[in-house]
């Protein structure tokens, strides 16, 4: 066993990210990776994880060497005693006790570590799973300062976020590598799952519970911002949907308005009430498009709305068929909801 | 315990053969009648152990297919080879038919095989169990590729987790044939357990007391405890869900108070000691090969036994490690950590155990040790990670990723895929009669050895990376394509690795070096007899003097006052083996086969109207009346004639 | 056992050509349906029957698809599970409007007096087939799976567990 050689595939990682260009240029290398926390849980794992290992590698190294020789010394005397044989092999024994006793006690500490409870200036945002995107709300109260939106969920770097997990239809799993390990999301039940981001940055996370056909396709975007930053953020998603300013966003808006769109999606300051779909109200301010699938450009977001079934075969959005400058309105109203 | 001491020198003495006579009468009661329909009504243990292994081979081939598509698919990102559709069935396919068409039922038809050759019998002790064992077996997996191939091939997985595997959110029939599958093979699991285990404590050759029995033995008898207990789990767990699918029942429904975590916890109450199920004969193989390769007794005796049941007992107290993530208390999930690592203590002692017993002592590097030798190498790789897992928050980590992958892998193909093909080079002259090729085994173990590598060790470092399991593609942005890449290209190398394994096989059935009866100059019973053993299997029922037969200075005596013109059995007594009384074994029959049938009426019906269970249950009334109806031979008990 | 291995053999090479659940159907045309007769009752020459079929009929993906949306679209809101309540019940063999798959349809999209809302332009056909297709289904006596959700409080006195 050998170190994971991580600087050849961090270049190839990094020739590959174009399109994610967005994500990549908030500067951290691994924004999907256990190994580059940026959360205090993550970074407890990651030290418990390089402590097992070079525990392991060491026992590896001299069990296999024991079997080397094994193999290729001759007998000797002394090796025939069968009574030192069974010293040997008790020995071993108990070193194997040993270790895993030191294992269980630095296993529970970090489980107590990063299990501590939350305190009071805690951060609730409830999220729900769906086939296949993610729910996001920030319950506001008491004031109603609820904010509701999808795939993406902005933290404040350094206050610790409960997140109360459930799920509308078959188990899935919250997966932040950067900031914890996960947790499932099951219809019926109410998980929690605490974190604090330390540093800000942009990170990716990733369903991890097989729940069907797009389970691959079932991203969010997690946003750890300074505190100040974060709370200018959450006051601009407590505004309702921007107005058209243009006659081709009021063209899009009708256009949305009278089509299937509104039955399944929300825009706050609109009729459009549906509640099977993610929140458009702000949708142009997220990072991605269809839960972690594109990044958010006009390009994608056209042909997301015209044939979203061959980016993401199997979701639960028809597609639309319209006449093109329909089309082209329409995306110009979505882009414009900042 | 004896002491380890040079390999003998002399082969064992033939025993006095017997009478052509005799031998024409014992061919006359113990052979299976000739043509198709004898075929079918078979009930040698040894013909249907060869059945076993073949069919599971052959399933393990078309999992190696499924898995070849799958790293086809995840070659490079974004890759159109699969649609999420097709690839949520093959690797469903592919767990399904590794886990419940390959493994068990390999080990298994070896065990079929070998269990009464080492414990020096002519067959097991049911018969025409076995032969239904095997038959219900391999309809269940005609049944679960024959909905493949009407593209309703297993799509939510092989531990199909509720709701998405209920009937809202997998409709049509795809689960509902995966469930009705399961319920097949724990049939046969069982079937070959109850057998096994009365097989190993009544049909011992006198003074094999159980102090006496071979590690393979031992393995295969602690394997069919397992299996009684850990097989009525996941046949709730199936049963249930089909339940739900076919007759609208709530046991998983939360919506009606049933409970989708109920299903979790009773599918690993079997799936965790699936695992040992699987992985315990593999370790009564390896210290098989490693004494016969070393030319002495395998050291430690009594400690790998009680390294076995220990083993045993702790498998069905890790369930939960699976479960991890789903929320359950800190306090409750503690015991499971503890529970998990402290297997490590039995499998350490083993290790240590088997090192010990090649110190110094000069082994033949051939085939079946080199495979043993990548075990090592490999299974401790897999055993490590796996005490890694059971550290909770390390776990919460990596579960359900390409490391968790990586790691069952390391265990299963390590740890019961290489002794498995190590064995079945040991065991191919007396299968076949022949050897396999050395040389083209040598290759094969490189091949495996480097391919599994290459493939499987850069799925750790994927796992860290976030990569989740069971995604049908991925984004090239993710940073996981040169991994992939890489992991695509071992499989390859494993495949070759495999396919020369084949080659080998059939080409060595027709060509191999004759072996004579024991090539490998071991020390256990099923090397006393011809290779491939007559349908008798022993001329004479041996008595077995100490822990090592074979190796015995003096020539092994044996009984007398066996009747040969039935097929009688001797019966001991299950501790210290002294015979008990004479058994008569039924021989050929085709019921089996037609009760196996009426089940699998009821399975298939069910899928599309609950009368089906009525049709089945009178078809089987029918069948299992002509199962026992008598045939005018006596069977049952017969005192042991005073000599 | 050759047979057995060649027959599996077969199988996978067929499963791989067979053509998966489409994900991307296009909408099977619908006739003219807000041109369907509703009953056998009719003014003037009696028309020919119109014979349009659902495509969607008796297909389970397409059956749960409907069941899904029924739900969505807030369908159950009157009718209910199928048994009605605000609407009329959707089980029985008593059509106002006709039982036929395109008269279902032509419901959905006309709309009808006394509270059915026209449903026109805000769902696209093909998911409007998909429900027929679940309305079909009602009929032939299927058990019909209720949805995972929040454990019903008759069930449980809490309202579902807490756990970390």
């Amino acid at each position: 066993m050998k170190v994971p050689a991580r600087a050849p595939f961090a270049r190839a990682s990094a020739r590959g990210a174009t399109a994610l260009a967005l994500i990549a240029a908030a500067g951290c290398r691994g924004i999907q990776s256990a190994l580059d926390p940026a959360g205090r849980e993550a970074s407890r794992i990651a030290g418990l994880w390089w402590f097992l290992f070079w525990t392991c590698t060491a026992v590896f190294v001299v069990v296999t060497a024991a079997l080397l020789v094994a193999l290729f010394r001759r007998r000797t005397a002394q090796s025939a005693d069968p009574k030192r044989g069974r010293a040997l092999i008790v020995g071993a024994v108990g070193a194997t006790a040993a270790i895993l006793l030191l294992f269980l006690i630095v296993s529970v500490s970090a489980g107590r570590a990063v299990a501590e409870p939350a305190g009071p200036n805690v951060l609730r945002v409830q999220v729900t799973g769906h086939q296949w995107w993610w729910e996001i709300h920030y319950p506001g109260t008491p004031d109603n300062r609820d904010v509701v939106t999808a795939n993406e969920i902005h933290v404040p770097v350094g206050r610790p976020v409960l997140l109360e997990l459930t799920s509308a239809d078959v188990i899935h799993s919250f997966w932040a590598p950067n900031f914890h390990g996960k947790k499932d999301l099951i219809p019926g039940l109410k998980n929690t799952h605490l974190f604090r981001a330390e540093r800000p940055g942009v990170f990716r996370g990733q369903c991890a519970e097989f729940c069907g056909l797009e389970h691959a396709k079932m991203a969010f975007t997690i946003v750890a911002d300074p505190p100040e930053k974060f709370d200018r953020w959450y006051e601009s998603q407590l505004l309702p949907a921007a107005e058209p300013a243009t006659p081709s966003e009021t063209h899009g808006r009708d256009v949305f308005l009278s089509s299937p769109c509104m039955f399944c999606h929300s825009i706050k300051g609109t009729p459009a009430f549906g509640m099977e779909a993610p929140d458009l109200t702000h949708v142009a301010s997220r990072h991605t498009l269809a839960a972690g699938t594109v990044p958010n450009n006009r390009g994608n977001l056209a042909g997301w709305i015209a044939d979203p079934q061959s980016m993401k075969p199997g979701n639960h959005m028809p597609p639309m068929a319209m006449p093109g400058d329909d089309l082209l309105a329409l995306t110009d109203y979505l882009e414009s909801l900042k | 315990m004896s002491t380890p001491r040079e390999r003998p020198r002399k082969e064992p003495e033939e025993t006095a053969l017997p009478a052509d006579g005799e031998r024409a009468e014992l061919r006359k009661s113990w052979g299976t009648p000739a043509g198709l329909l004898g075929w079918l009504m078979s009930t040698d243990h040894k013909v249907i152990g060869k059945r076993y292994v073949v069919t599971a081979l052959t399933f393990f081939a078309l999992g190696g297919l499924e898995a070849a598509a799958m790293r086809l698919q995840l070659a490079r990102p974004e890759n159109r080879f699969l649609n999420p559709d097709l690839y949520n069935q093959i690797f469903s396919m592919h767990g399904t038919t590794m886990m419940f068409l390959f493994a068990v039922p390999v080990m298994e038809g070896l065990g079929v095989y070998f269990v009464p050759l080492l414990v020096g019998t002519r067959n097991v002790a049911f018969p025409k169990l076995n032969a239904f064992g095997y038959w219900i077996y391999l309809l269940g997996g005609l049944f679960l590729y024959t909905g493949f191939a009407f593209n309703r091939g297993a799509d939510a997985g092989w531990f199909a987790y509720v709701p998405l595997s209920g009937p809202e959110y997998s409709p049509s029939h795809r689960v509902d044939i995966w469930a009705n599958m399961i319920t097949f093979t724990e049939v046969s699991a069982l079937a070959v357990a109850i057998e096994l285990i009365v097989t190993t404590f009544k049909q011992k050759a006198p003074g094999m007391s159980i102090n006496r029995m071979p590690m393979f033995v031992w393995a295969m008898l602690v394997n069919s405890f397992m299996v009684l207990f850990a097989m009525p789990a996941v046949m709730m767990a199936s049963g249930y869900l089909a339940l739900d699918r076919l007759i609208g029942t709530h046991f998983f429904n939360p919506a009606e108070g049933g409970d989708p975590l109920l299903y979790q916890h009773l599918f690993w109450f079997f799936g965790h000691p699936e695992v040992y199920i699987i992985f315990i004969p593999a370790l009564g193989m390896v210290s098989m090969i490693i004494s016969a390769a070393t030319g002495r007794p395998i050291f430690g005796k009594p400690a790998l036994v009680l390294s076995l049941v220990s083993t045993a007992f702790l498998g069905f107290g890790l369930w939960v490690h699976h479960m991890f993530a789903t929320g359950l208390p800190q306090l409750g999930e503690a015991f499971f950590t503890v529970a998990s690592m402290m297997i490590a203590i039995p499998t350490g002692t083993q290790i240590f155990c088997w090192i010990r017993s090649v110190w110094g002592s000069r082994p033949r590097f051939h085939t079946p040790f080199l495979f043993v030798i990548g075990f090592f190498l490999i299974f401790l790789v897999g055993g490590f990670t796996g005490v890694m897992l059971a550290a909770i928050p390390f776990n919460l980590q990596v579960h359900d990723t390409f490391f968790v992958v990586a790691h069952f892998h390391y265990v299963l193909i390590g740890g019961a895929v290489f002794p498995l093909f190590g064995a079945l080079t040991y065991w191919f002259p007396k299968l076949t009669g022949r050897m396999m090729s050395e040389k083209l085994g040598r290759w094969t173990v490189a091949l495996m050895f480097i391919g599994f590598n290459v493939t499987f060790f850069p799925m750790h470092w994927l796992g860290f990376k976030g990569m989740p399991r069971r995604v049908y593609t991925y984004l090239p942005e993710a940073g996981w394509s040169t991994a992939n890449l890489i992991a695509s290209l071992g499989a390859a190398v494993l495949a070759v690795g495999v396919l020369l394994f084949v080659i080998n096989a059939l080409r060595s059935m027709r060509a191999g070096e004759p072996a004579g009866d024991n090539p490998w100059a071991a020390s256990t019973l099923e090397w006393a007899t011809s290779s491939p053993p007559p349908p008798w299997n022993f001329d004479r029922i041996l008595v077995v003097p100490g822990q090592n037969p074979l190796w015995h200075e003096k020539e092994l005596s044996h009984v007398t006052g066996l009747r040969s013109d039935r097929r009688e059995v001797l019966v001991t007594r299950p501790l210290d083996a002294e015979p008990d009384h004479r058994a008569v074994l039924p021989g050929p029959s085709i019921w089996p086969l037609f009760v196996a049938l009426s089940i699998t009426v009821g399975l298939v019906g069910t899928l599309w109207t609950p009368w089906a269970v009525v049709l089945s249950g009178l078809l089987f009334l029918v069948t299992m009346t002509a199962w026992y109806w008598p045939k005018g031979e006596p069977t049952g008990k017969h005192p042991v004639t005073e000599p | 056992m050759f047979l057995a291995a060649a027959l599996a053999a077969a199988s996978l090479l067929t499963a791989c050509r067979k053509n998966p659940r489409r994900l991307t159907e296009a909408a099977p045309s619908s006739g003219r349906p807000d041109a369907v007769q509703q009953g056998s009752l009719q003014p003037g020459p009696k028309l020919a029957a119109m014979n349009v079929t659902n495509p969607y009929e008796g297909n389970p993906f397409q059956i749960s698809e409907g069941q899904r949306l029924f739900n969505w679209y807030n369908c159950s809101g009157c009718h209910f599970r199928g048994g009605g309540g605000i609407g009329p019940p959707l089980m029985d063999d008593f059509w106002i409007y006709g039982g036929e798959p395109q008269n279902i349809y032509a419901t959905i999209v006309e709309g009808r007096p006394n509270g059915m809302p026209s449903f026109r332009r805000k769902i696209p056909s093909s998911q409007i087939w998909q429900i027929v297709a679940y309305v079909q289904s009602m009929k032939a006596d299927k058990p019909i799976a209720s949805p995972p959700g929040p454990r019903e409080d008759h069930m449980q006195s809490s309202e579902g567990k807490e756990s970390k």
